[in-house]
């Protein structure tokens, strides 16, 4: 992994310009309507906002509910790709927290035995 | 409960998640703090959730939108879905899940070199149709499919 302490992960790959990019964010994605083994409501925790930026230009931004699964999974696909571009993936959550990665594409695999 | 030991680590917690915005606030571009759209998140119900995000509610059938999602699900809490729109122009893809308390769980607005394909987990409250609207050239279209959501996993 690239970058072991974001809450991102990419996997990436380039084919014929065009890009196919997963995502995985590590996040609880509390709906805000669960309760605790109390009765108490679990507070609301999710992703709202998640954009991927390529060469300066946001070729996805995806606003999320609390019913996406938690730890959020998302593949996507943008053309006018090329090895070795540069794409920034960051999120929003409703409490204000964020992460942003980047990585270049396409991102290398671990080898395998 | 240690109730100091919870209340330290909530506000260390609350700390390190105003520090964090703080940071990643020099690192996100304008586009993620572009408001959340709250009406149509929260809305009650299908339509309403629609008007919210498109302004209107008028779907009209398509076959070219391919939506893959399994007929029976076995945990409600991860529900892999896939849509791929083959209408010129996507714009936007939506996915809605008709018996969740909040129908609307996610919209993808594309770049104009996107592809319509989405691929996404998301949390099912019961067996439900799930409703995938693709919003090409100005127009929304749509395609459903059911799936059963088996909270016992025992499949039936």
């Amino acid at each position: 992994m690239a970058n072991t302490s974001s809450t991102i992960q990419v996997r990436s790959s380039v084919k014929k310009g065009v890009a196919t990019i997963k995502c995985l964010v590590s996040h609880p994605m509390e709906t805000g309507l669960r309760k605790d083994k109390k009765g108490k409501i679990i507070p609301a925790k999710f992703i709202q906002k998640l954009s991927c930026e390529h060469a300066g230009v946001v070729v996805l931004d995806a606003e999320l509910n609390g019913s996406i699964s938690a730890n959020p999974y998302i593949k996507f696909k943008f053309s006018g790709a090329s090895k070795g571009d540069t794409i920034k993936i960051n999120w929003a959550d409703n409490k204000g927290d964020s992460d942003a990665v980047e990585v270049k594409i396409p991102t290398e695999r671990r080898k395998r035995k | 409960m240690n109730l100091q030991r919870r209340l330290l680590l909530k506000s260390t917690l609350a700390a390190s998640a105003t520090t964090m915005a703080i940071s990643a606030g020099l690192l996100t571009p304008k586009a993620v703090l572009a408001a959340w759209n709250t009406t149509a998140f929260t809305a009650k119900d299908v339509n309403a959730a629609l008007a919210g995000a498109y302004g209107n509610s008028d779907l009209t059938d398509s076959n070219k939108i391919k939506l893959k999602a399994p007929e029976v699900a076995e945990n409600g809490a991860s529900v892999t879905i896939t849509v791929n729109s083959e209408l010129d122009k996507t714009e936007a893809i939506s996915i809605l899940v008709k018996n969740n308390a909040q129908p609307l769980t996610a919209t993808f607005n594309f770049a104009a070199n996107a592809e319509g394909f989405v691929t996404t987990n998301i949390k099912m409250g019961k067996s439900s149709d799930v409703i995938a609207v693709v919003k090409a050239d100005g127009k929304l279209y749509s395609t459903k499919q059911q799936v059963k959501v088996t909270i016992g996993g025992c499949g039936g």
